[in-house]
């Protein structure tokens, strides 16, 4: 650490920390005193949110934020602050924030709190790391730790269930990560220590090298694959739904399936340079293996009854919305894959919260348990509509956006098979959500809701469960309907296109 | 330089097994105080060869080839500092698990004799007197070992006498016939004179052969499983952290500063790496198909050794520079994460096995989840064992790994990579039945006089060796590549 210490470098490190050090003290809080647990879950996530507010500002200005430990000679910690590790550091602080206020609420009265709390603000901290990693090793360890501190959180519950939910969960991700290191490894010993540059840093590798590129490049997709639930690596994904609902909502729209799509965008634009990758082939099998996921998860999602498990092949398919983006050759797409990656989130997350709330205020899990739910929670009910009509396409909604911008890139790309899968997928998004939405608000209810909770509250659920999913259905009306104002997702997605292709 | 410190942690376990025996009734507090001058003093002389490089000292008022010799070179250093701390956390822990037993009185004396013929055998610079402190080290380890006293326990540690007794002849045979060749025991006279002569070769298979089965390398591994596992908790986590690293450190040393490059050749090196690729494969399936806790780690200690041997072979085909330097400062990296995870495991095994009345894995999920923070020590001390990310054992693959692409080696990875899945494999058996539906605990730790120590050894082999290594490079002498 020969660096001087100025606030550009401790302030990625302090973001790390903000998460890091509240999650390491829960772990020590008594599992009966939850202000105590509250107060630092709150202060920690209020925290990293002003620090992450001064990130932005200080990367739109053309800052330079990086924090450096050196672990052994040759191998540095580095975490650096880009545009792009910005998008996803402001996503999952913001959605950590909310997903707190829900998860504080979901588990009341439930056991095990502390455990549950402190791994949570672990997962979070990893999320934060793998985003403002700045070379594939730092990449690598976060990954590798947020598979760790996740394990906890699916198997939280204890049930037979969950313990298989978790193994399976384990054994996947275990193995991609394993890929990824051998990959990482591969690459480090052919080019040295592997930072992340932006336009890419293996074009200039001699001719030779090439097929070990190529090689290393599967590897690596196979291990980013397995968390971004690329087919037919997803097969943890479904399984893991037996997690409390805060922890489906942190798995599918924050941690660790967007940590495996942020990966694929960041080896092919940072590590391989999209113009290399392209020039390699590599583009084409990521966009094959990302269509047949997007087409495959709706499918699947179809066929499920299970509200949770629909959702999770819905996010199956939607997820690699952005791997799509990432394979299509132009700024366009890139805005449309990278925008997919915050606007997914929101709309995912609001989803889940709402099953969630469905299933602790009704007992209702299934989509077959839905008919007239939208009476019986009308809040609920309707940011759970913004979030299906948003993932389906519909404007004025943050889903629309991205899909309009995928498309558009891919016809400028003159790829114009990609319009036939966002059309079909359009349409199966169509056929998963509209019956539930059919259901939910024109279907009479019945007699009597599988196990109803009364909460003492004025609203139809317990403020704290109703709230968040509010916020972020909020949050995708604002997303898209506001996409051309500064700072929204969309114009930070062009920022990020525009440093990548160096326009 | 010449450093008359050098004899302390040596002396000062002496004279506290000496001190132990004379007032037994102020068993525990002398005990303490004794582990703590001998840690202090191990930390010492790390810092004096930190400051000042290597140090020697002769004892005895004779010249070197006849007196004994001393030495401490950034090797030994590390080692020392290893035990020093293992040691010192392990002393406190047996405070609280041996007290008010009868076990108490025996332990202590034996205890120290151990600590003493450890740190003997980092610091011996000669092969007659390392070869003394590794036969006292046999002796104290295999006493130590019967201490609980059972049958099983018994016929366990006697085989485990027995077989270090034919490893240390092994390793004397071939140290006479050096000595009949060369007239000089010395490791560095030793070192300058030696030819690549059948001789010097028989005694390298020799001294090599017996040393392998002190430290239980596959399939000289058979004594160690029910030794360890038999054995009280403390002793365990000594037994498998600090005793069969020295015999693993004495090869390493013969091999790097002993014989001569045409001797430690390709050949020699790839039945090394085999041997330990076996060791990984076959202890780590061991460690998956165990029932009991204990067995389980004992089992993964001899695939964790194998990781040790892997090293060998990519050593001898990298030539001298950063990249070998990377290996060899990897190599101590490997052995002591192991040695700090694998103390911090067997500890908080030692406290399940406590709470529960037994160690069968699958009916422990009451005691694991009655006891948070001893469950996180095993976590932690679990993902070291992994080899996950951050711990130390994290970097010492990721250095082998380059390495095994670098040498074209790359047979070598596929043994690493499905040691590591087995090692997430056996691990997560455990951890996952911490997962349960038993009621909440109320605190994180519930004991913290036995439950600090081991949760600090955990803490170190992950935060410690995984995010600050560095300073193994620069004791070892190396600069490193910079990045």
């Amino acid at each position: 650490m020969s660096q001087p210490l100025t606030w550009t470098s401790v302030l990625p490190g302090a973001i790390l920390l903000s998460s890091l050090i509240p999650g390491a003290l829960i772990f020590l809080v008594k599992e009966e005193s939850h202000i105590l647990r509250g107060v630092l879950n709150m202060t920690g996530a209020i925290i990293k949110l002003v620090l992450v507010a001064v990130l932005i500002w200080g990367v739109f200005l053309g800052g330079i934020f990086e924090t450096r430990l050196t672990i052994a000679p040759g191998l540095a910690l580095v975490l650096h602050a880009d545009a792009l590790s910005v998008l996803f550091v402001t996503l999952s602080t913001v959605l950590w924030l909310v997903t707190t206020i829900y998860a504080i609420g979901y588990l009341e009265h439930s056991p095990n709190r502390s455990r549950f709390f402190g791994f949570f603000s672990l997962c979070v901290s990893a999320t934060v790391g793998i985003a403002l990693a700045g070379n594939l090793l730092t990449f690598v360890i976060f990954y590798e730790i947020l598979t760790l501190a996740t394990y906890p959180l699916v198997a939280h519950r204890g049930t037979p269930d969950a313990t298989r939910g978790a193994k399976i969960y384990l054994a996947y991700t275990m193995g991609g990560g394993l890929a990824l290191l051998v990959g990482a490894v591969w690459l480090r010993s052919l080019t040295g220590p592997v930072d992340f540059i932006q336009g890419g840093v293996l074009a200039g590798l001699p001719e030779a090298l090439h097929p070990q590129l190529i090689a290393i490049f599967v590897l690596l997709l196979i291990g980013l694959g397995v968390k971004a639930a690329l087919v037919p690596l997803h097969g943890w994904l479904p399984q893991s739904m037996v997690a409390p609902a805060p922890v489906s909502a942190l798995l599918h729209a924050v941690a660790v399936v967007k940590a495996g799509a942020f990966g694929i965008v960041r080896v092919v634009y940072d590590v391989y340079g999209v113009e290399f990758a392209a020039h390699l082939g590599l583009l084409t099998l990521l966009g094959v293996a990302a269509s047949i996921t997007i087409i495959y998860g709706s499918i699947m999602a179809l066929t499920q009854d299970g509200l949770k498990k629909r959702l999770a092949y819905s996010t199956v398919s939607q997820v690699s919305y952005i791997a799509l983006g990432a394979s299509i050759l132009g700024p366009v797409a890139t805005i449309g894959g990278l925008v997919h990656l915050v606007h997914q989130g929101i709309m995912k997350i609001t989803l889940f919260f709402c099953a969630g709330n469905y299933a602790e205020t009704l007992g209702v899990h299934k989509v077959s348990e839905m008919d007239g739910v939208g009476r019986r929670m009308p809040w609920t009910t309707l940011a759970f509509t913004v979030g299906a009509l948003g993932m389906i396409g519909i404007p004025p909604i943050a889903g629309f956006v991205s899909k309009w911008y995928l498309g558009l890139g891919a016809v400028e790309a003159g790829e114009h098979w990609v319009l036939l899968v966002l059309a079909a997928s359009t349409l199966l998004n169509a056929g998963y959500f509209m019956p539930i939405l059919y259901k939910a608000w024109f279907r009479p209810p019945p007699d009597a809701w599988p196990e109803e909770h009364v909460f003492e509250s004025r609203f139809e659920t317990m403020g704290a469960l109703l709230w968040p999913p509010v916020i972020t259905a909020a949050l995708c009306l604002i997303a898209g309907l506001l996409a051309a104002a500064p700072f929204s997702p969309l114009e930070w997605a062009t920022l990020i296109a525009r440093r990548e292709y160096g326009l | 330089m010449t450093s008359t410190s050098l004899f302390l942690p040596v002396a000062l376990p002496l004279l506290g097994a000496l001190l132990v025996t004379a007032l037994p009734r102020k068993m525990p507090i002398l005990g303490a105080l004794a582990a703590l001058a001998t840690s202090g003093s191990g930390l010492w002389v790390t810092t004096q060869t930190w400051l000042h490089g290597d140090l020697g000292l002769v004892l005895g008022g004779w010249g070197l080839p006849l007196g004994i010799g001393l030495a401490a070179d950034g090797l030994s250093a590390a080692l020392l500092a290893m035990s020093s701390l293992v040691g010192l956390g392990t002393s406190v822990y047996a405070i609280g698990y041996f007290a008010g037993s009868e076990r108490c009185t025996h332990f202590w004396p034996l205890w120290f004799l151990l600590w003493a013929s450890l740190n003997g055998v980092f610091l011996a610079a000669d092969l007659f007197n390392l070869y003394v402190m590794l036969e006292l080290l046999g002796l104290s380890a295999a006493a130590l070992g019967a201490l609980t006293g059972t049958r099983e326990a018994l016929a366990a540690n006697l085989r485990y006498l027995l077989v270090g007794l034919l490893g240390s002849i092994t390793y004397l045979l071939g140290v006479a016939l050096l000595y009949t060749g060369y007239g000089t025991l010395d490791i560095g006279l030793l070192g300058a004179r030696i030819q690549p002569t059948p001789l010097a070769a028989t005694a390298l298979v020799l001294m090599v052969a017996g040393l392998a089965l002190k430290a239980a390398l596959f399939p000289m591994h058979f004594w160690l499983p029910p030794a360890h596992a038999n054995a009280p908790a403390p002793v365990s986590a000594a037994l498998s952290a600090l005793v069969v690293k020295t015999a693993f450190y004495l090869i390493l040393r013969l091999w790097l500063d002993l014989f001569p490059p045409a001797l430690t050749n390709a050949a020699a090196a790839f039945v090394l790496g085999t041997l330990g690729a076996g060791a990984v494969l076959w202890g780590s399936w061991r460690a998956l198909r165990a029932e009991r806790l204990k067995l389980l780690a004992a089992y993964s200690t001899v695939a964790q050794i194998g990781y040790l041997f892997l090293f060998f072979p990519l050593l001898q085909a990298t030539p001298a520079g950063a990249a070998r330097d990377d290996l060899i400062a990897a190599c101590v990296l490997m052995a002591m994460t192991h040695s700090f995870a694998k103390a911090g495991f067997f500890l908080a095994a030692g406290l399940v096995q406590q709470k529960a009345g037994h160690d069968r894995i699958d009916e422990l999920g009451g005691a694991a989840q009655s006891m948070p923070a001893t469950t996180f020590s095993i976590a932690l001390a679990g993902s070291a064992l992994i080899g996950l990310p951050p711990s130390g054992s994290f970097i010492a693959k990721w250095v082998m790994m380059r390495g095994a692409f670098e040498t074209g080696q790359w047979w070598w990875l596929i043994i690493i990579g499905a040691g590591t899945l087995l090692a997430a494999a056996y691990i997560f058996r455990v951890l996952s039945r911490a997962f349960g539906l038993e009621p909440t605990p109320q605190c994180f730790v519930t004991d913290a006089r036995a439950e600090i120590p081991a949760l600090l050894l955990a803490l170190a082999s992950v935060v410690l060796l995984g995010l600050a290594a560095g300073p193994i490079w620069s004791l070892l002498g190396f600069e490193g590549v910079q990045a």
